[in-house]
């Protein structure tokens, strides 16, 4: 006997080996709740991050734009429309009014890391007979690459951005048929073409994102776009990204203009995952309900079991809270090991499956860390919900009559 | 009350005790009918009568294991009507000492550890003092080898030495014993019927005992007969008629 225990973990404990089958059995059923609901939470944590990892990558958090002409209808002096059909006007290419000083106020934000301004617009890419319609985006590489690291996304030829060069997609490259340092004919929709060197070819791992998007500098794309030191766009990075929306209405209350967040954006994406959430936590919440009463079964009959010795006990002196206080260590027992258990499963679930379940170039197809957190969690529910399960047979055990329990 | 007899307060006091089983039911059944008993320190006390005449059931009531349906009943001087579980608990773990017929220990530990079992309830924690009393009491039982044995691989003789060292753990004034020798052989019967009887003598316990064994009851100092619920005879023993270790059994048995 170990002294610092005290009179209900030793009669647990004894109780537990006593019944050994009976605990290894509600021990097994407690890990196995306790192993899927690790590995699904591990799986979907994964895929969000994996997921808001991809997005990110290649998007800014909130993108500020020029706000909308907006269009209302013709009302005469009583206020009654007369042209009931309101259309809205046609969005054309324009710059953001007075952009610099909208620059200089987000940038002193201070939940804001990084502010990029962009002029871009739709144009033709021309190599011999071959044309492919693109996006022009013109930015200013200190700053853009630092929201999108296109710079680390290059394949071939290097990020830089002279006047005369353009950065293209590798799907682009192939279409049309060139490699670093060939000539480009870029030409927007109204107005003269430019001839721009390739400077280098990314790959940003999306197929469409690599057929249509350009980069050049600012001034060339704003000169070729006739948005003469104007910006049609303004990316911006928080230090925070789930509080990117709040960040873009904290900026439409101090500009008149539009900023659309990363998380308005994927609206649907989010939908999703909160649809997901919702399943997985009602999963969770019923597996764990299924494993409690396994243990309030389990301990229901321990106590009929041990009746004899519970009114021993009682006729020796234990008091009601000492009887009831034995069993919901064996609750909690039962809990904690099985999460300890458990957990073990889940994790080799989770290593198993990322073993097998791959890309096709033999990354994992959703890179899964093993969160120390998680674990510790499940442990303290697990034990929680072992303890709440138990207080029921716990109660009985200890309420049983000493005389009834004695001559039985 | 003669005047002089407070001052030295009964062990045990039980006036008017009655006690039905399933109160307040169609099957309700009265099992003692209004029994008065006292009981002085020191005195050690066989109860006796045919079976089903509600010896057990005295005995689980003195043992404040059930609540009588009507009387007092008073331990070391103090009435236990009224009294909460909670200090009903407290009095059983204190003043009685319980052994059973079917010695009744704790099959999932050992010997020495079913002794110290009231004083762990009582403290909480194991203790070296707790350990050393317990090793005192089973080599007053002639049990210190068996101390490390699970109670369940002792003899039936040795398992219920164990119970009397067990009942004794907490020193307490009162022991009480449901046919502790029941299930033993004459020779078992009579050492264990010994052991008490010298804790009797040394320490002043006060023992009440229920036994069919009229040999061993005539080695007590009193003798008390209960037939239907009804005390019937109560015998004072002031010599022992019997030379000790007697192999009589009752024709009761
Ligand atoms: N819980 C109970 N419910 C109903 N009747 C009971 C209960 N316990 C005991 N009885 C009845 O009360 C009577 C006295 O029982 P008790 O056990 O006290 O007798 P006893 O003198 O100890 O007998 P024995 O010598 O056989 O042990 C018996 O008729 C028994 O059937
Ligand atoms: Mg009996």
């Amino acid at each position: 006997m170990f002294d610092w225990l005290p009179f209900e973990w030793i009669a647990a404990s004894r109780f537990l080996r006593e019944g050994r089958m009976q605990t290894a059995a509600i021990v097994l059923g407690v890990s196995i709740g306790v192993g899927v609901i690790v590995f699904m939470s591990a799986l979907l944590t994964g895929m969000q991050k994996n997921f808001i990892n991809r997005v990110l990558s290649a998007q800014a958090h909130v993108v500020l734009l020029p706000s909308e002409e907006i269009a209302r209808p013709l009302r005469d002096a009583d206020g009654v429309a007369e042209a009931a059909v309101v259309q809205k006007p046609y969005q054309r290419l324009r710059s953001i009014d007075q952009w610099q000083k909208i620059e200089q106020q987000v940038a002193a934000m201070p939940q804001v890391k990084v502010v990029s301004p962009m002029a871009s617009g739709p144009a033709l890419a021309v190599r011999g007979d071959a044309v492919r319609s693109i996006n022009l985006a013109g930015i200013e590489p200190a700053k853009y690459f630092r929201i999108v690291p296109l710079d680390e996304k290059i394949i071939s030829g290097r990020a830089l951005l002279g006047t005369e060069d353009i950065l293209i997609g590798s799907e682009l490259a192939n279409d049309l048929g060139v490699k670093v340092g060939d000539k480009l004919r870029i030409t927007p929709s109204s107005g003269e073409g430019l001839a721009l060197k390739v400077g280098g070819i990314f790959d940003l791992g999306n197929k469409g994102a690599n057929q249509r998007n350009t980069f050049v500098a600012l001034h060339t794309a704003q000169s070729l776009l006739r948005l003469t030191g104007g910006a049609s766009s303004i990316d911006v990075s928080v230090h925070d990204v789930y509080a990117a929306e709040e960040v873009a209405s904290a900026i439409r209350a101090v500009a008149d203009i539009g900023a659309d967040s990363w998380i308005r954006t994927n609206a649907q994406f989010f939908a999703a995952v909160n649809a997901q959430i919702l399943a997985n936590v009602a999963i969770r919440f019923f597996v764990g309900l299924s494993a409690a009463f396994g243990v309030a079964a389990v301990l229901v009959v321990s106590v009929v079991q041990k009746s004899k010795e519970i009114g021993i006990l009682r006729a020796m002196g234990a008091s009601r809270g000492q009887i009831m206080r034995v069993f919901l260590v064996e609750g909690a027992a039962y809990g904690l090991a099985g999460s300890i258990l458990g957990s073990g499963l889940g994790a080799a679930a989770l290593l198993v499956w990322q073993q097998y379940v791959r890309n096709a170039d033999g990354t994992p197809l959703i890179p899964i860390e093993l969160d120390p957190q998680l674990f510790l969690l499940a442990a303290f529910i697990a034990t929680l919900t072992g303890l709440a399960a138990a207080v029921a047979p716990a109660l009985r055990g200890a309420r049983l009559d000493p005389v009834v329990a004695i001559r039985g | 009350m003669p005047p002089g007899l407070e001052a030295t307060e009964a062990v045990l006091r039980l006036e008017g005790i009655r006690k039905a089983y399933n109160a307040g039911r169609p099957n309700e059944v009265e099992v003692l009918h209004g029994i008065d008993f006292i009981m002085q320190r020191g005195e050690f006390c066989a109860l006796m009568g045919p079976s089903g005449s509600g010896k057990s059931t005295l005995l689980n009531l003195i043992g404040l294991l059930d609540r009588p349906s009507a009387g007092r009943l008073a331990i070391g001087g103090r009435d236990t009507t009224g009294l909460d579980d909670r200090e009903l608990t407290r009095i059983r773990g204190h003043q009685i000492g319980f052994v059973f017929q079917y010695h009744h220990l704790l099959p999932a530990f050992t010997a020495e550890e079913n002794v110290m079992m009231p004083m762990l309830l009582d403290r909480g924690h194991p203790d070296a003092r707790m350990r050393a009393r317990a090793a005192t009491l089973l080599e007053n039982m002639q049990l210190s080898d068996w101390k490390d044995n699970l109670a369940t691989n002792l003899s039936g003789g040795q398992q219920q030495r164990v119970a009397v060292a067990r009942a004794l753990a907490m020193n307490p004034p009162l022991l009480l014993a449901d046919e502790p020798t029941g299930n033993l052989d004459s020779v078992a019967a009579q050492v264990v019927f010994d052991l008490m009887r010298r804790v009797n003598r040394e320490q002043g316990t006060t023992v009440l005992v229920v036994t069919h064994n009229l040999g061993l009851a005539r080695q007590c100092d009193r003798i008390v007969e209960i037939v239907d619920g009804v005390l019937t005879g109560d015998e004072r023993l002031t010599l022992h008629n019997e030379p000790r270790g007697s192999r009589i059994s009752s024709p009761l048995q």
